[in-house]
């Protein structure tokens, strides 16, 4: 395996979390919702898959409970901004609050401990091709996973009837409901899909980026797969174009401070920022289609008036 | 699927004693509601006198408080709009009912039957909309549409529903003449499948013109129901507002004084991909004038405003001349302190801060232009509350406008109240130029008609008074001078007597005058 390879797995390894974070959050927010709990959606999906993979032995065991303590905390944001009509901005900042500490009370314990990493799935044939077949066709779970996450939601948004109901809610969720579409139902869906999302991005930390469980080890890349999303301009595979990208930059920024480029490694840690920024502006500069495929009620909160 | 096999002499619909509360406030106070196959039913009334609660619970998307509702000969509860439309009813919304970032098949696919792929619908549309004259196309977005087609879009889709009973609520305040027409001719035809309509709109000519018979409604219940080709206008409005309306009378609004706001050649290119840019609009008003500005919703109206107003300042400072002195670069403020005033359209968010009382909202206006009045402590720019709650009371006087208690959040009074008080707060100083935008837009007759008096009032006292209309009736009442706004240009400007509603119509639709060819000789 050449150099070049080595360094093209490592991307991908980086990019697969961010990727499956923001398409997830990409369908909360087409639904209209604003979820800035990503962070700490992920954490626990993190702390709960090496957690649950430690006790049962089996990281398959883990990435469920990744997914599902990802939807579970994003279903307590759901009741507090949908149910309660709690303010999405503020709640969502507390989940992340809430999120970072409640996985490093829980996962206090297993702290150092060496974890079991997510085995690789082989495709015989397709992983003989040489170069991309390794690349892709001898990865683990979770990057298959976000394959089939990204074009399922492709597919999902913008070639089925539920995802343009959807897609309404999100645009106008007076009028979806006039139409009589269940804006609140619709809503809680899409969270919990987001969170799920999440939660399985946290998984991918946890279990494949570095087999182990730190305290806060998603390091803001919540943060980043929100900025993502809507840099795409809510768009999936301008989210993966975006994810993929970043994970590039920062890999390679790693290998140039390794290889001691005279630049100030301040400014090469922050390449991967200014990168994809400046790439997805030129992406979204039609403001049109930015228009488009804002979702207008985003953040707005809704109460039939019956 | 149409009436037959239906005993053709019984009701189709039959509302009885419906009544909706919300709280203790009876929006519709035991309703009572015929409409017959075949027939086109109009429901009059002004705003906030029921209608809208009435046909939101014919929708199913109120649930009635108590009252029952009859269809076919058999009681039903309608409990959501899809179990009307499984019942036979359609509706075609007056606003917030369709998806702007979505195409016109994918707006008409959400409220259909799922299982039907997207391209049959495009093509049902496409075929339904030519056969009814309200071409389509399926691929469109709907922001890129103009209004009239928005409405084609809403009437496809409850018809592609085969209904039996169709529901239009307010359908030709956004129409011009020429589109209203139109829109009649497909009524009539539907008419003529069998099917029955229930018509709601405040104007009256359109109801005597078209309904065989109207159902009046005044705060929450029924005060009429008449033959409205039987009824005079005056009959019928005095079933809808109570009393005899006050009619506005324009006389003296004649004499012309100097030129106090002038556009010269204003030009702005669109701000939003959703907005149009102004095209070389020249106009001029005199002191003693009011000049109208027609126009279809979307045509440059805002963007007029806010460059007039100051609120996007233009490039070059002589585009716009307030009392003869350069303004175009200057900001609100500035154009206050010589004497303008500006009412925005949007109330609530624009021309005032719902959730802050009316003094308040008098203060943030004012306390530039009247600063001596309103401020004191010199540099600190105290409140002065006093001055400035007794000057409330004084606009809410003159205005006649009813609140509830001395100064209540903004955000509490009726459309129509709050409107007369923005008005209010401007007149109120006397300015000696004042741009207003939609004055009366969803308000009702009686506080419509006392705006439309103070801007006739303000003009015969020698200010020079600019209104932005969509209400042709309003730019009648009130307006010395015409002109219309069509895609960011505007027409030459016409003494109001010498033009027809079928001139305007065609103005309206992109019809120039001569101004572009007078302009460009005017250049060299």
């Amino acid at each position: 395996m050449g150099i070049f390879e080595a360094i093209l797995l490592t991307v991908i390894t980086a990019a697969t979390p961010l990727v499956l974070a923001a398409v997830g959050e990409l369908v909360t927010e087409r639904s209209g919702v604003l979820n800035l709990g990503v962070e700490g959606m992920m954490i626990m999906g993190a702390a709960c898959a090496f957690i649950a993979t430690q006790v049962t032995g089996s990281p398959y065991v883990g990435i469920l409970a990744g997914i599902a303590s990802g939807a579970l905390f994003s279903l307590l944001f759901g009741f507090l901004t949908l149910t309660l009509v709690a303010n999405q901005v503020a709640t969502g900042l507390a989940l992340t609050i809430l999120g970072l500490g409640v996985s490093g009370m829980i996962g206090e314990a297993y702290v150092g401990q060496s974890g079991i990493k997510l085995p690789q799935i082989v495709f015989p044939v397709l992983s003989d091709i040489p170069f991309l077949g390794p690349l892709l066709f001898k990865q683990d779970l979770i990057f298959y996973l976000s394959i089939a996450v990204v074009v399922g939601v492709n597919w999902f948004l913008f070639r089925s009837r539920a995802g343009l109901k959807l897609r309404s809610v999100g645009d106008s969720h007076a009028s979806a409901h006039a139409l009589g579409i269940n804006v609140i139902r619709m809503r809680y869906l899409a969270v919990m899909f987001g969170g799920a999302c999440a939660g399985l991005a946290g998984a991918q930390l946890s279990l494949v980026y570095t087999p182990q469980w730190v305290e806060n080890m998603s390091a803001g890349r919540g943060w980043i797969a929100l900025a993502l999303v809507v840099f795409a301009s809510w768009r999936p595979w301008r989210v993966v174009a975006g994810g993929y990208l970043f994970g590039a930059v920062s890999i390679s920024q790693l290998h140039a401070q390794a290889f001691g480029i005279g630049i100030p490694s301040q400014f090469l840690s922050a390449l991967p920022y200014l990168a994809t920024i400046a790439v997805l502006i030129l992406i979204s500069h039609n403001r049109r289609t930015t228009l488009i495929n804002t979702p207008a009620s985003l953040g707005k909160p809704f109460v039939p008036d019956r | 699927m149409s009436a037959e096999g239906q005993p053709a002499i019984g009701p189709l619909l039959t509302v009885g004693q419906l009544t909706k509360l919300f709280g203790t406030f009876a929006a519709c106070n035991g309703i009572d509601l015929e409409i017959k196959p075949g027939e086109i039913h109009a429901l009059l009334g002004e705003n906030g006198a029921g209608k809208s609660t009435l046909v939101k619970m014919l929708f199913g998307v109120l649930a009635p408080t108590s009252g029952e509702i009859v269809w076919q000969g058999q009681p039903v509860r309608i409990a959501s709009p899809s179990a009307a439309r499984r019942l036979g009813i359609g509706m075609v919304f007056q606003h917030f009912s369709l998806f702007e970032a979505l195409t016109v098949a994918e707006n008409i696919a959400l409220s259909m039957a799922p299982g039907i792929s997207l391209n049959r619908i495009a093509e049902e549309a496409s075929a339904l909309s030519h056969s009814y004259g309200l071409p389509l196309d399926p691929k469109a977005h709907v922001a890129d549409l103009s209004v009239g087609e928005r409405q084609r879009i809403e009437i496809v889709r409850a018809l592609l529903q085969n209904p039996k009973l169709i529901i239009l609520d307010e359908p030709t305040s956004v129409l011009t003449p020429q589109e209203a027409d139109r829109l009649f001719e497909t009524l009539n035809k539907l008419k003529a499948e069998g099917r029955s309509v229930l018509y709601i709109s405040h104007r009256l000519e359109e109801v005597q013109r078209i309904c065989d018979r109207a159902t009046v409604l005044r705060h929450g219940k029924v005060t009429g129901a008449c033959d409205p080709r039987r009824e005079t206008p005056s009959s019928l409005a005095r079933m809808m507002v109570g009393s005899d309306v006050a009619h506005v009378s324009a006389e003296g609004t004649s004499t012309k004084g100097a030129v106090k706001l002038e556009a010269r050649h204003l030009s702005a290119p669109a701000r939003t991909p959703f907005a149009v840019a102004l095209k070389n609009i020249c106009l001029k008003v005199h002191a003693g004038e009011v000049l109208a500005i027609a126009g279809v919703a979307g045509n440059g109206q805002g963007e007029l405003f806010d460059a007039l107003s100051g609120e996007y300042p233009a490039a070059t400072d002589d585009v716009v001349r307030i009392a003869d002195k350069p303004v175009g670069t200057r900001g609100i403020n500035a154009r206050r302190l010589m004497g303008a005033g500006f009412v925005p359209e949007e109330r609530h968010g624009h021309a005032a801060v719902s959730a802050l009382s009316l003094s308040d909202n008098l203060i943030l206006a004012r306390s530039q232009s009247d600063r001596r009045a309103f401020l004191g402590g010199g540099v600190l720019g105290l409140i002065r509350q006093d001055a400035v709650k007794s000057a409330t009371r004084r606009i809410a006087q003159a205005m006649d406008v009813r609140k509830s208690g001395d100064n209540p959040p903004a955000g509490s009074l009726s459309g129509g109240n709050l409107q007369k008080f923005i008005v209010g707060r401007e007149l109120d100083r006397q300015p000696t130029v004042l741009v207003v935008n939609q004055p009366t837009w969803g308000v009702d007759a009686g506080a419509a008609s006392r705006i439309r008096q103070a801007l006739v009032d303000l003009a015969k006292s020698g200010s020079a008074v600019l209104v932005i209309s969509q209400d042709l009736d309003e730019i009648f009442e009130v307006a010395t001078e015409i002109a219309v706004i069509s895609e960011g240009r505007l027409s030459d400007i016409y003494p109001a007597a010498e033009l027809s509603r079928e001139k305007i119509g065609l103005l309206m639709g992109g019809m120039y005058g001569k101004t572009e060819s007078a302009e460009t000789a005017h250049a060299h």
